[in-house]
């Protein structure tokens, strides 16, 4: 009798022990995902453009863009990245502040980015495009001059066309080298105005001294010679002012290149 | 996918055949780690440090050495050490205020809809027999968890725990005594009502 009341208790206490089984939290495999740099997580932050879809992992921000939905962003970015991403309530604060910093034309926070899989030539044209100050502009074939690559102009478009961090790597302040603003992947051309408009340049002034031809303007007392919007450049006086449409033209004036803006020959033909 | 297939697919490739162990395992390493540290907060992080370690020691691992691992065994004891490691913290030591318990009844903090009534009915004995469990020793607990609860044979929690399969059969049996105090009364008492 005890022996058979004591079994059956322990049958009955490993049956009560096995319904301590439980059910993981919803939330856990994503995040343990996002930890691993398997997935990403994203969040939408607001910007002049609308609401921003930002996603980060460990390694930093891999993706910023708009996009109709987050179904719709959900694909693109697996399809990109071969990572999914998942929806979380918002970015890390340090994170938050950092992109609103950067998008407000902060240059020196510092934003860790996710670039695995992107190929070295892009990498060189975006870190490039970082050293753009606010509130100027550079032509696409400066970036290929600085870079070492001056013949391949179009290519730097084509990696400023893929540059998965707009507004983190301002590749709107990269416009073409006739002068015109050229395209924007956030979003197109209209959009790339709107941006450089809130960082304070005028871009129907940028386009109409491009028509112009005024690639490059030089101060008659420094003989110094630079991008139309180089903050050197800007401080000329209207009456010192005198517009270049290359450098060759500006260097056999007597004019040598801005060390700040570097103009580089046959850049701004 | 069954352990073996999970196996072949990690061996393949982790990082595609990270996400299948996950989805086959969570449950159980969650079950493991909150029956262990008997609170859901520092569960899911133990559960998340379990297989972010685990990924990490996968990386290293050669595809042989992944084709030959017995995931159950190995995830236990990683989980096992993931709360060890835990326990160990200072901010561990203060008291735990925690929704879980409610959760885990069925409580969905974001369903404003679900009565008290509703929730006491669903929780049936569970919350009171995980409380008991949480009462008994820690090496004892973890033994019973890995026994009773995830179902690993005696020689499997031995290896997990680093110890010899009579210890680990003697921590269980004394764990099991304990909690059969539980039990007792409460037999006796349904005898007693039968009687009445």
């Amino acid at each position: 009798m005890t022996t058979e009341r004591t079994s059956r208790t322990i049958d009955e206490l490993e049956d009560t022990l096995g319904r301590l089984r439980s059910t993981a939290p919803a939330g856990l495999a994503a995040s343990t995902l996002i930890v691993t740099g398997l997935a990403d997580a994203y969040a939408t932050v607001p910007s002049p453009l609308g609401e921003l879809f930002v996603a980060w992992n460990p390694q930093g921000v891999s993706a910023v863009t708009l996009a109709a939905d987050p179904g719709n962003f959900e694909a693109r970015h697996l399809a990109e990245t071969g990572r999914r991403a998942h929806r979380v309530a918002a970015l890390p604060e340090r994170l938050a502040w950092a992109i609103s910093r950067r998008i407000a034309g902060d240059r020196r926070v510092r934003i860790e980015l996710d670039l695995r899989g992107r190929g070295e030539f892009e990498r060189q044209v975006w870190m490039k495009a970082l050293e753009i100050p606010t509130g100027e502009v550079r032509p696409y074939g400066w970036i290929a001059a600085e870079i070492g690559r001056p013949r391949a102009v179009r290519a730097v478009g084509t990696a400023l066309g893929h540059n998965p961090v707009p507004l983190i790597v301002p590749c709107h302040r990269v416009v073409r080298s006739d002068g015109t603003i050229g395209q924007y992947s956030l979003g197109g051309t209209r959009n790339k105005r709107t941006i450089l408009a809130a960082e304070g340049l005028d871009p129907d002034d940028l386009e109409a001294q491009a028509r112009a031809g005024i690639r490059l303007v030089g101060s008659d007392t420094t003989h110094v010679v630079c991008h139309p919007t180089c903050r050197n450049a800007r401080r000329i006086r209207a009456a010192h002012r005198v517009p270049f449409r290359s450098l060759t033209q500006a260097t056999q004036a007597g004019f040598r290149p801005c060390l700040v803006c570097r103009p580089a020959v046959g850049v701004a033909a | 996918m069954d352990d073996t297939e999970l196996a072949l697919a990690l061996a393949r490739d982790v990082d595609t055949g990270f996400a299948s162990l996950l989805a086959a395992h969570q449950d159980r390493i969650y079950s493991i780690t909150l029956r262990i540290l008997a609170n859901h907060a520092d569960a899911e992080e133990a559960a998340q440090d379990t297989f972010v370690r685990a990924y990490r020691a996968l990386l290293g691992y050669s595809a042989a050495r992944i084709r030959d691992l017995a995931l159950r065994p190995w995830l236990a004891t990683i989980a096992v050490n993931a709360c060890r490691n835990r326990r160990r913290r200072p901010s561990d030591r203060r008291p735990a205020l925690s929704l879980g318990p409610l959760v885990e009844a069925g409580f969905d903090p974001r369903d404003p809809g679900l009565s008290v009534e509703a929730l006491g009915e669903r929780s049936g004995d569970i919350e009171t027999w995980a409380r008991r469990l949480a009462a008994v020793p820690r090496g004892q607990r973890t033994a019973i968890v890995l026994r009773h609860v995830d179902g690993l044979t005696y020689p499997e929690i031995a290896a997990a725990l680093g110890l010899p399969e009579g210890t680990v059969k003697a921590q269980v049996h004394r764990g099991l005594r304990r909690l059969r105090e539980h039990l007792e009364p409460e037999g006796a008492r349904r005898r007693e009502e039968l009687s009445a």
